[in-house]
């Protein structure tokens, strides 16, 4: 399928373009009335789908490679679970009307900075045993389950009207970002990103596999335990600012698998992000404009990285 | 043997002990004295014939079956990790319910139930296909495509409840709660220990299977038949339990495993342990939960969801070399 005649610098060069392309449609389609709001209001909802297409996109390409596995995502290690848990903590012990009236760069901070903060030490306590990955990825999800039942257990006890107000938080919602959370979350994620800049030539090692990298000299908790850092940042710093969205890592990695004619991850990291670009972007464009707002985002991507994921089980993709 | 016998009498005997607990815990006072003192017309034996008797009886069935249940799963793929739930089978069978709610909300619950087994048949049997069709490198390998499947299914599920508007009904499915059983509504559960009382029966099947298509055939026993007939029981099982009181997530998972790890793996033996274990956490776990808020209550499926995973996590972590 990928095409070895292509440099990969020129896809992504072609990748970018149709990014490129795709944020034009978006911020041009349809306009009326003044400009300089329309872009405005538009160059921030854009500015948030970059970051998010960004940070999952990153995330879920990291966690395969330490993975060895192509049809792993973060959010099998209950993060989802984790942020909805967060979320109704603050409904339930505020009230809904305060959730909603809450100042959004602390409720930000919270979520994030607890998610960070707890799913790091997740990491760390079940790394340090030297356990095998798919124990870790299974004991993430029953942590998932054991989350998701206390915030089910809060969810009942609160009343009809606080359940909505949780209901429109926890599905991601584009049109709801502060513009100065999107400021926080950027530099935040620039810095989980320079970070990874000096391990990618040995995450391109780390993908052989644990026993492979380290005989070639890879210090591989280490790098593996630095990698989980950054996973725990982005996943964490996305889904606090549009909820859970995390299927669609799995499309957009295995995407910028099928396209990029290489394995290194100097070129699989960016074609990733952009692919995320190019579906968030031009997906809510689509949602906007065709279907007329109603329904979430967040839903048809889990919709449509649900049948991606089917489809390469049963294509035997799942290594 | 006979030691057994009277090891497990004690153990009926502790689930008895629950069950009187549980009919006698609630807001409206159902005490031996007040059941004595007024005519059984009057609200204490009306309260313990329509609410508390159908409940605890529910509870007790329900675990039984899905403890059951989840053995029969374990043998049949060979995998300790294996259970409804892991299965995408709850999964299936509550798409099945949201889809009969949506287009045929008149009708009777027992259709509803064969609607959902229906789904739950067809979710396990792709979960069957998908693992012959998926090279496992590890035995943790077959809860992690199983689950990956439920979340899938869930999401369809979710997708189709968010744009109708019935994401809270769907909790009732999702999340296992007792307090709604009342004469009437539960006997469907009679249906499950037939199904438990089969699966009895069958057990030499079921083990003899276990240990593969090849060695089934070689001992004069028809492989599929048999598969087919365990998952029958298990979709069968899964779809009572979902419709009348929802799921209890890692029940089917934890007791068998809890119960091999004292007791070995002759189904036949353990099967009646599996059974009365899982009958008295069920009914443990519910009387927790009608505690700990009274006079509200907590779903014994959150109750459960706790208590349930943490003892996965200490199933999973505590091996740790043994694994992978």
């Amino acid at each position: 399928m990928a095409r070895p005649s292509l440099h990969p610098a020129l896809v992504l060069a072609i990748l970018a373009i149709l990014a490129l392309g795709c944020i034009a449609l978006f911020m041009t389609i349809n306009v009326r009335g003044a400009w300089d709001f329309v872009l405005g209001f538009r160059g921030r909802k854009v500015w948030g789908m970059v970051l998010v297409g960004h940070a999952i996109a990153v995330s879920t390409v990291l966690f395969q490679t330490i993975t060895s596995n192509r049809i792993l995502t973060p959010a099998l290690m209950g993060f989802d679970s984790l942020y909805q848990l967060i979320q109704t903590t603050l409904v339930f012990f505020l009230g809904g009307l305060a959730f909603a009236t809450i100042d959004p760069q602390v409720r930000f901070l919270v979520d994030a900075g607890a998610m960070v903060l707890l799913s790091t030490l997740l990491f760390r306590w079940l790394f340090s045993g030297g356990r095998s990955l798919y124990l870790l990825v299974l004991a993430g999800i029953v942590f998932g389950v054991l989350f998701r039942s206390l915030a089910n257990l809060m969810q009942r006890l609160i009343n009809p009207n606080d359940f909505v107000i949780l209901q429109d938080a926890m599905f991601a919602s584009f049109n709801a970002i502060e513009p100065t959370l999107l400021v926080v979350a950027s530099v935040v994620i620039a810095a989980a990103s320079a970070l990874l800049l000096p391990l990618l030539s040995r995450l391109d090692v780390l993908a052989l596999g644990r026993e492979p990298a380290i005989s070639l000299g890879v210090d591989h908790k280490r790098t593996v335990g630095m990698v989980l850092v950054v996973i725990a940042v982005m996943v964490s710093v996305s889904t606090a600012l549009v909820g859970p969205v995390l299927f669609f890592g799995l499309l957009v990695a295995n995407l910028a698998y099928l396209i990029m004619p290489t394995y290194r991850h100097a070129y699989i990291l960016p074609a990733a992000v952009l692919l995320g670009i190019i579906a968030l972007v031009g997906g809510q464009t689509v949602l906007e404009h065709v279907f007329g707002f109603n329904t979430a985002l967040a839903i048809i991507i889990e919709f449509a990285g649900g049948l991606v994921f089917l489809f390469l089980l049963l294509r035997g993709a799942a290594r | 043997m006979s030691a057994n016998a009277l090891k497990l009498a004690f153990a009926a005997l502790a689930v008895l002990a629950l069950a009187g607990i549980s009919l006698f815990i609630g807001v409206s006072d159902v005490s031996l004295g007040a059941l004595l003192s007024s005519s059984p017309e009057d609200k204490p034996m009306q309260v313990l014939l329509i609410s508390r008797v159908p409940r605890t009886l529910a509870l007790i069935l329900a675990g039984m079956a899905m403890s059951v249940a989840g053995l029969i799963m374990q043998m049949l793929v060979r995998n300790r990790f294996v259970e409804p739930g892991t299965a995408g089978t709850v999964e299936s069978a509550g798409l099945g319910i949201l889809l009969v709610t949506l287009l045929a909300p008149g009708m009777p619950l027992f259709g509803k139930m064969l609607v959902a087994a229906a789904f739950a048949l067809a979710g396990t049997a792709l979960f069957m296909r998908l693992l012959a069709a998926v090279p496992l490198r590890s035995v943790l390998m077959v809860p992690l495509v199983g689950i990956m499947l439920g979340g899938v299914i869930g999401a369809v599920t979710t997708f189709i409840a968010y744009r109708f508007d019935l994401l809270q009904t769907l909790g009732a499915w999702t999340l296992g709660d007792f307090s709604g059983i009342l004469r009437g509504r539960y006997e469907l559960l009679w249906l499950a220990a037939v199904l438990t009382l089969i699966a009895y029966v069958a057990a030499d099947r079921f083990t003899v299977a276990g240990l593969g298509q090849d060695f089934t055939t070689n001992l004069g026993l028809n492989y599929r038949r048999v598969l087919a007939l365990g998952l029958s029981i298990v979709a069968m099982v899964t779809a009572v339990v979902v419709v009348t009181a929802g799921s209890i997530p890692f029940l089917g998972l934890i007791v068998p495993n809890l119960v091999s790890s004292v007791m070995g793996d002759n189904m036949r033996r353990s099967i009646p342990w599996i059974a009365i274990v899982g009958a008295g956490a069920v009914l443990a776990c519910d009387i927790v939960g009608r505690i700990i808020r009274f006079p509200y209550e907590i779903p014994i499926g959150t109750v459960f969801g706790v208590v349930g995973s943490a003892i996965f996590l200490w199933l999973l972590l505590r091996r740790r070399n043994q694994l992978g």
